[in-house]
């Protein structure tokens, strides 16, 4: 038999197809498929990965996230508390940019590590695990989203703390590089935990955790913690974000530590969005 | 006038072996125990190019077990899967490129509008912009879904959600469709326009669709085979009327009783233990002159004033599906 091309076989079935009934119990048919078919296109990791930051993006505007006024609401409250306690100097810029980050902690870290654990346990990572879609784009994209939007938080939360505590707002541009470096490395963490975790309510709680660690170890002026608490302190991330900020509040910020801190952040973003990544893999085929 | 080899005997997805076991899971404080259980028990399929295949069964028989074992989303402990002549065991990211897939859940678009949960699904089918935005209209208007195109799916009813989701996953063309029961909660004007839309599809390119079901009446109408499956197994797997054939012989009576059946009737009290019973219905499966003696019973004497209702009819899938499906469990009469 001639092998017949892909278009004249599809020509042909048009007339063969819509009426006709099959005889009833035939055998089943045993002769494979000759040659594989081609496959459908691949979706790139770009396009993808805007199309999914797109659609994440406006869930927010749809879900209106409720939560993330909490998360403002939070780091004004806790800035307005800190008042009566930190006179003002080093302490102050530790409150003001531990608030800040604060923000993106709990949306980048707290809010992703529910929505991958909630998607993963009803089913939701089957839609995209049968899209030819890289699995970075799906991972990316949504941390994408989560670090935006916590930008209106946490530039409320800053100019508001530099009012509060007197804080000059000079470099308070440097939140444009702090956000999303500080975003990476914690939507990264929170969407390696919703992946990683078993069940829904385990990935809340290691978003909570996370969150809270954020706001206990990073609010809080690090000068009076003892040694033990300061070395985990050191261990979080977001500890990272904080210190770049908080170093721009004073006169003539050294900015090669600036660099180094955010450069901290930017290899945990790294890491931690490759095992999320990897995560991502892991939960989608079972 | 049909060719010898027709185009539609060309397997488009050949199954062979496929067992999938859940392991056994230790009870936990709350939480009990649950034994192994044997999903998909060695099972082998054939589905050709250009047929609406169903898989018909009763809850828990293994169907989207199998059906996620198809798509690759769920490894099979042994067995093989073939698409298009793709090995889908060993590259499971393959079925991505070859079929679409209509899960039973749609949580990872509800937040989304309709609108937007196709271009997207299409975007990430690896079409480009323009290809997806035109699609994507073209699909919405198809089903009817224009009016409704700028409303995200949570805030719609049940039917039109599973409608926006089904056009999600006819936006990017694909050879096979594989849909888990696709018109759950949709009225009649939703359920034809899927129907035709698969069927304009199954026309112009050939497309294969792998169809889960529960509803029987669906079954009988836009299937061209259907397998049974029970408890991991295909009991039966042949066209619809095929399938009817097996139980051609009988008759379906059905009884709806006022308050109760009148078991004072010696008749009716013999009946009891072959009907299946359901509140005040009783439902059953007899030889064509049993039906008529017992029709004959029920309508004169004194059984009469007892009855609010009955029914003869011959076979559907349902009592198919039941005689193979359910049959252990509600005592029903075996073929
Ligand atoms: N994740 C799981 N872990 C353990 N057992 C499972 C799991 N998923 C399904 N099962 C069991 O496997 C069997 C087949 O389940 P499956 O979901 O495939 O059935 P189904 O035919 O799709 O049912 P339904 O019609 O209710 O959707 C059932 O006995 C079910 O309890
Ligand atoms: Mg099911």
């Amino acid at each position: 038999m001639v092998l017949e091309s892909g278009r004249e076989r599809e020509q042909r079935q048009v007339s063969v197809v819509p009426a006709e009934v099959l005889s009833g119990g035939a055998p089943a048919v045993d002769e494979p498929v000759r040659r594989p078919a081609e496959l459908g296109p691949r979706a790139r990791l770009w396009p993808s990965l805007v199309a999914v930051y797109r659609a994440q993006l406006s869930r927010a505007r749809v879900a209106r996230i409720p939560l993330l006024f909490v998360a403002t609401f939070q780091s004004v409250g806790i800035l307005v508390m800190m008042r009566g306690v930190v006179e003002g100097g080093r302490e102050a810029e530790s409150v003001v940019a531990g608030s800040a980050v604060l923000v993106v902690a709990f949306v980048a870290l707290n809010l992703l590590a529910q929505y991958f654990g909630q998607l993963r346990a009803s089913g939701g990572l089957d839609h995209y695990a049968t899209l030819p879609v890289p699995p970075a784009a799906v991972v990316l994209g949504a941390a994408g989203a989560y670090a935006s939007f916590t930008v209106p938080g946490t530039v409320v939360t800053a100019v508001f703390g530099c009012a509060l505590f007197g804080l000059p707002v000079t470099h308070l541009w440097v939140l444009a590089a702090v956000i999303p470096l500080a975003g990476a490395a914690l939507a990264g963490l929170g969407a390696a935990c919703g992946l990683l975790a078993p069940r829904p309510e385990l990935a809340t709680l290691l978003g909570q955790l996370g969150m809270s660690a954020a706001l206990l170890l990073g609010v809080l002026p690090p000068d009076r913690m003892p040694e033990p608490v300061r070395f985990l302190r050191d261990l979080l991330p977001s500890t990272y974000g904080v210190e770049a900020l908080a170093r721009t509040f004073g006169k003539g910020p050294d900015w090669a530590y600036v660099g180094v801190d955010l450069a901290v952040c930017a290899a945990v973003g790294v890491v931690s969005l490759a095992v999320a990544t990897w995560a991502y893999r892991r939960a989608a085929v079972r | 006038m049909a060719p010898a080899v027709r185009p539609r005997d060309e397997v488009v997805c050949a199954v062979r072996g496929l067992t999938k076991t859940y392991p056994a899971v230790r009870g936990r404080r709350g939480t009990p125990a649950t034994p192994e259980v044997r999903a998909i028990d060695d099972v082998r399929l054939d589905i050709r190019r250009g047929e609406i295949f169903g898989l018909l069964g009763p809850n828990g028989a293994g169907k989207s077990t199998l059906v996620r074992q198809l798509t690759g989303l769920m490894r099979p402990d042994t067995g093989s899967v073939e698409i298009l002549g793709h090995d889908i065991v060993r590259h499971p990211e393959r079925a991505a490129r070859i079929l679409a897939y209509l899960g039973q859940e749609s949580t990872a678009l509800d937040e989304l509008t309709v609108s937007l949960a196709a271009e997207t699904t299409g975007r990430l089918r690896g079409l480009d912009v323009r290809r997806a935005r035109s699609e994507r209209d073209a699909v919405l208007d198809e089903l009817g879904l224009t009016a409704i195109a700028g409303r995200p799916l949570k805030k719609l009813s049940g039917g039109q959600r599973r409608l926006a989701c089904f056009a999600a996953a006819l936006v990017g063309e694909r050879p096979l469709l594989v849909l888990d029961e696709p018109t759950t909660g949709m009225d009649p004007v939703a359920r034809r326009a899927v129907w035709s839309a698969v069927d304009r599809r199954r026309a112009e390119h050939g497309t294969t669709v792998l169809l889960v079901t529960h509803n029987v009446i669906e079954a009988e109408t836009v299937l061209d085979r259907v397998a049974v499956l029970d408890q991991g197994r295909i009991i039966a797997c042949d066209t619809p009327a095929g399938l009817k054939e097996q139980v051609a012989g009988e008759v379906r009576v059905e009884l709806v009783w006022r308050e109760r059946a009148p078991l004072d009737v010696p008749e009716v009290a013999g009946l009891r233990e072959r009907a299946a019973e359901s509140g005040r219905r009783w439902t059953l499966r007899l030889a064509p002159e049993e039906a008529r003696a017992v029709v004959a019973t029920v309508t004169g004497g004194a059984a009469f004033a007892a009855l609010d209702d009955f029914t003869l009819a011959t076979p559907s899938l349902e009592d198919v599906y039941l005689a193979l499906g359910g049959a252990a469990r509600q005592g029903l009469v075996r073929t």
